[in-house]
């Protein structure tokens, strides 16, 4: 073990505070610093890229590393504290499921998605396939973070946390989609949250709250 | 060249309308689009039934008999909404439910919408397919919210939360697609997404990998179909729009995600030489049939109850498609045409009746035939049609694929059996009131236009008693490139 | 077993008891130092059991023997502990049974023999204590297993001996899955050792008090051996730690020079990690107690983590 090379190490590292980062939003209450943690998850994807553009000298994932950086450290989280600004939630209400019962269903999805990830790790080439099930473990925990919350903002940070998760998935499977595909990718990720910024506008002007329980009118039997 | 103009002419319908949408004729300015939309088709479909397939751009479009159909029929419903939208959305005006911004932003999303669902239906690469299907999704959230209403607002962020999700899991099948493609097309160039090369080579990827993404494509796009037990979003979204985006969502979106469902079920069909995808595809169909026939007992709402039948025609078709060979692919497509067509002229007709009773709740309608005969008629022959009687097309196309079934999977018979009747007996009993019930409302002076409603209705029916054979050739060729067992 | 490795074992458990009190005390000058008191001396600790010593037993009057055995076996247990984690060497005369699971069976002893005692008198603060002090374990007990399975994982053995030799030998590398479960283990160290924030050693008689509650009983050298055993805990947890993510220095072999090299580095090790002890307890406030499950349900997190990582990177 201790004679793998340095950016591996780091690499793996970054995948490690990826999971971290994960169960740190899944803990998290103030949406703020949810915002702030999906800076961060965007960070380290864009280091990880830059490792992994850097080890394999394939240029394309430069490009990726800075379209990261520029929408998901930059564009995405100051879009988001905008809109908690001028929406003005600053905390989640209490999860659906209490915090310590959120985490441990949380490291039974980590090992169901490491389960998931292994015939994929097992059948890849990539220096990073053993990050593949960090990344699975990323989307499904995001996932988690979705059904556990009841904010609207919180959902989206967990909708965008997916999207890192699935980023960074195709990233240790295949070095990257093609370039064109992560363009449409990222462009429809950024469409999103203007729709939603817009959204959440008229959400808040017929309800007075992002609260998503006003949200529980329609039922199949209506 | 033409396909270029199919593409340009909502792209450029979208800018355009985006800037006049708001405009006293900017109705009339949505159909011209439209309508220069479904010449482009007519001419590139005229075109590939001369020269046969077609790759553009560098192999990033692809046209052959399975997707030019649909894109036949995009535009051609797309063109009949407009026309129905164009008087619709003039009295909602005129009964202060949109603004004229509001109006703007509504034409411009439906020339959007109606690009991306073309682009998804036409390209070749599986990365843009994902992309279009994600645009489809956003540039209708907006429409589904278009009232304002705290109900319209719940069911656009249902619909956006749930299809972002749907979606998002596609999006790694598509990864796990092109990580088995790479192995094998290399990752030079961008041709290890382009679904002819994949198709070309299915039986050298890697069969493990391409069972799990099926797995994650089935249920992300599947989520867009409406597939049971992701179809929550369906009914909402269908019941709280407008209802011209009621009618495109269910006649077309859908179809495009069934589309995307079976182009990936090719591919991975060739990869597993096993029946795993096409079981797979035949459960969701089945549950969604039964759990859609059952709820639509339940239902209050007009929009909602026809949004259900839409669930359950998915259902039907998913399974027509699980089965696979010449017939029940055959019969899966023509229902495809059918029920898209039966199914907005439905929404035009129940868009008419609504507006004219100022509720979409079926015991405050009542009487369609005294107050409008063309609204109570349409109404009528619409639901006769969906619901399977003959002469209609539907019941050719739902008959096609019960014999197939008793012959090939004899045990889905019965409960396919059970739900339609179910299915038939709780729409029925809803709308034969709402068109010969009892009412007190005066009678309309001036019969609205309905020309889309019966040119729908009459094609639906012509399909039922004679398929042309050119049609039926072409629904043969699409069908052998879907083959199946 | 030869005469060498005897003589490094009497060595290491003399150490032990003796370090274990001014280790206690120099984290308690630490802390004075950082929230701007006067410090008081470092050898308090020691004068404080040694008076104890001097006093006569008071016992209550329904005290079992139970009550007056408890306090033997629990400094017993933590003696036994502290002989079998290699703090100095590796190569001791008990190292072949110095079984990681072993070594948490004892800590385990010594809770349960701690819990029934403050039981058998019957006073309020008592049961209070024992039960606090019992869901606290619980909560930590799998924490700190998990912890020392990833370290067997690592090295293939549960050993400690072997462990730390196996990590000491090892050349420099990042490893997350190293660097979750150390969060983990400070986590566990502050909560069995009743610091800040689960429980804060500096106050009696608070209703949120674990260890004081314990010990509210005990008087003369019952109180002493009890109190005396709860630093070698402390210094014993800490000894832990330096042999699982910090062992390098530890002596591998046991000549009389790499024990003589050893000894300092173990104090420098010490003096390091009282002082950073000391800053965290500055830093965090207490929490409530019924907020303590989630403070270890984080740390079994971490170590779970820790774990994973390692199972899926190896690293």
């Amino acid at each position: 073990m201790g004679n793998t090379p340095i950016d591996m190490q780091l690499l793996n590292a970054c995948a490690a505070l990826l999971l971290l980062l994960s169960f740190a939003m899944l803990s998290q209450r103030r949406v703020v610093s949810l915002v702030n943690l999906l800076a961060m998850q965007g960070a380290l994807l864009c280091i990880a890229t830059l490792l992994l553009a850097w080890r394999t000298g394939n240029n394309h994932l430069y490009f990726s590393a800075a379209l990261t950086l520029g929408l998901k450290v930059f564009l995405l989280p100051w879009l988001l504290h905008r809109l908690i600004r001028r929406l003005q939630v600053y905390w989640d209400t209490e999860p659906m499921l209490n915090i310590a019962g959120t985490m441990l269903v949380g490291l039974l999805i980590v090992v169901f998605a490491f389960g998931l990830a292994q015939p994929i790790s097992a059948l890849a080439s990539t220096a990073t396939r053993s990050a593949i099930g960090i990344a699975v473990a990323v989307i499904l925990l995001a996932f988690l973070m979705m059904i556990t919350r009841r904010k609207a903002l919180s959902q989206v940070v967990g909708f965008l946390s997916m999207e890192n998760g699935l980023f960074f998935g195709a990233m240790s499977a295949t070095y990257g989609m093609p370039m064109v595909v992560e363009l449409g990718v990222a462009l429809d990720i950024l469409v999103a949250m203007l729709v939603l910024g817009v959204f959440f506008f008229q959400i808040r002007e017929q309800f007075d709250s992002l609260d998503l329980h006003h949200l529980e009118r329609l039922r199949e039997d209506k | 060249m033409e396909f270029l103009l199919l593409l340009c002419v909502p792209a450029g319908g979208a800018i355009a309308l985006g800037v006049l949408g708001g405009r006293r004729r900017a109705p009339e300015l949505n159909v011209a689009f439209s309508l220069a939309t479904f010449i482009a088709a007519c001419v590139l479909t005229a075109r590939v039934v001369s020269e046969g397939n077609l790759l553009l751009f560098r192999e990033w479009f692809f046209i052959d008999p399975f997707n030019v159909f649909l894109v036949a029929l995009t535009a051609f419903v797309g063109l009949t909404t407009a026309l129905f939208s164009r008087p619709y959305m003039r009295i909602e005006m005129e009964h202060g439910r949109v603004t004229a911004r509001r109006l703007r932003l509504y034409h411009a999303m439906y020339q959007l919408f109606m690009l991306t669902m073309l682009v998804a239906l036409t390209t070749n690469n599986m990365g843009l397919l994902w992309v279009a299907m994600e645009a489809a999704t956003l540039s209708t959230v907006l429409l589904v919210t278009l009232y304002r209403t705290a109900a319209s607002l719940e069911a656009g962020w249902k619909y956006f939360i749930l299809c972002g999700v749907g979606i998002a899991q596609a999006l790694f099948g598509t990864i796990l697609l092109y990580f088995a493609a790479e192995k094998v097309l290399g990752a030079e160039g961008v041709t290890a997404l382009l679904w002819t090369h994949l198709n070309s080579v299915k039986g050298q990827l890697e069969p493990a990998v391409l069972g799990l993404a099926f797995v994650f494509l089935l249920v992300g796009y599947g989520t867009k179909v409406g597939l049971a037990p992701l179809h929550n979003w369906l009914p909402d979204a269908h019941a709280e729009g407008p209802t011209p985006i009621s009618a495109v969502l269910s006649g077309l979106l859908l179809n495009v995600a069934i589309y995307a469902v079976v182009r990936c079920k090719v591919l991975v069909e060739g990869s597993l030489q096993s029946s795993l995808p096409s079981q797979m595809l035949m459960g969701f169909g089945l549950v969604s049939v039964v759990l859609a026939a059952f709820l639509l007992w339940r239902q209050r709402d007009i929009k909602r109850l026809f949004a259900y039948s839409s669930i359950e025609h998915m259902g039907i078709i998913t399974f027509a498609f699980g089965m696979g060979g010449a017939v029940a692919n055959f019969a899966a497509l023509l229902h495809m045409t059918v029920h898209s067509l039966t199914k907005s002229a439905i929404f035009f007709t129940v868009g008419h009746a609504a507006q004219k009773t100022g509720s979409q709740l079926m015991d405050d309608i009542r009487g369609l035939v005294t107050i409008s005969p063309t609204i109570g008629w349409g109404l009528m022959l619409g639901t006769l049609a969906i619901l399977g009687l003959p002469p209609f097309g539907v019941f050719a196309s739902e008959f096609l694929i019960l014999t197939t079934a008793m012959k090939q999977q004899p045990w889905a018979a019965p409960i396919l059996l059970l739900a339609l009747g179910v299915a038939f007996a709780a729409i029925f009993r809803r709308v034969q009131p709402m068109v010969f019930g009892e009412t007190t409302a005066k009678r309309l002076p001036h019969p609205p236009a309905l020309l889309p409603v019966f040119a729908h209705l009459a094609i639906v029916l012509a399909l039922g008693v004679y398929v042309p054979p050119y049609l039926a050739d072409w629904y043969r060729a699409a069908a052998r490139l879907i083959g199946g067992p | 077993m030869n005469f060498s490795e005897l003589a490094t074992q009497v060595l290491e458990i003399l150490a032990a008891l003796a370090a274990a009190p001014l280790f206690l005390g120099w984290v308690n000058q630490c802390r004075a130092w950082l929230q701007n008191r006067s410090a008081p001396s470092l050898w308090l600790p020691y004068r404080s059991i040694r008076k104890l010593f001097y006093k006569d037993a008071v016992l209550a009057q329904n005290a079992s023997a139970l009550f007056r055995i408890a306090p033997y076996i629990v400094f017993g247990a933590m003696t036994v502990a502290a002989a079998i984690i290699p703090s100095m060497g590796t190569r001791m005369a008990l190292s072949p049974v110095a079984d990681a699971i072993a070594l948490v069976g004892l800590f385990a002893t010594a809770r349960m023999f701690i819990a029934l005692a403050a039981m058998d008198i019957g006073t309020a603060f008592g049961s209070l204590g024992a039960r606090r002090e019992m869901m606290v374990g619980f909560l930590a007990e799998p924490a700190l297993l998990i912890i020392i399975f990833l370290a067997s994982l690592l090295s293939a053995t549960t050993a400690l001996p072997a462990i730390s030799e196996y990590l000491a030998t090892q050349p420099l590398a990042l490893h997350p899955s190293l660097a979750f479960t150390a969060v983990a283990f400070t986590m566990v160290l502050l909560a069995e050792n009743a610091r800040i924030p689960i429980d804060n050693p500096a106050t009696h008689l608070e209703l949120t008090m674990i260890h004081e509650a314990l010990l509210l009983e005990y008087s003369a050298r019952h109180l002493a051996l009890m109190e005396w055993a709860a630093a070698l805990k402390l210094f014993n947890y800490a000894c832990i730690g330096f042999a699982l993510f910090v062992p390098w220095g530890v002596a591998t072999g046991n000549g009389p020079l790499q024990i003589l090299v050893s000894i300092p580095v173990l104090a420098l090790k010490l003096a390091l990690a009282g002082a950073g002890l000391a800053l965290i307890e500055t830093l965090s406030a207490k929490l409530r107690v019924f907020r303590a499950p989630e403070f270890l349900a984080t740390a079994f997190l971490f170590a779970v983590l820790g774990l994973l990582v390692h199972l899926l990177l190896g690293a």
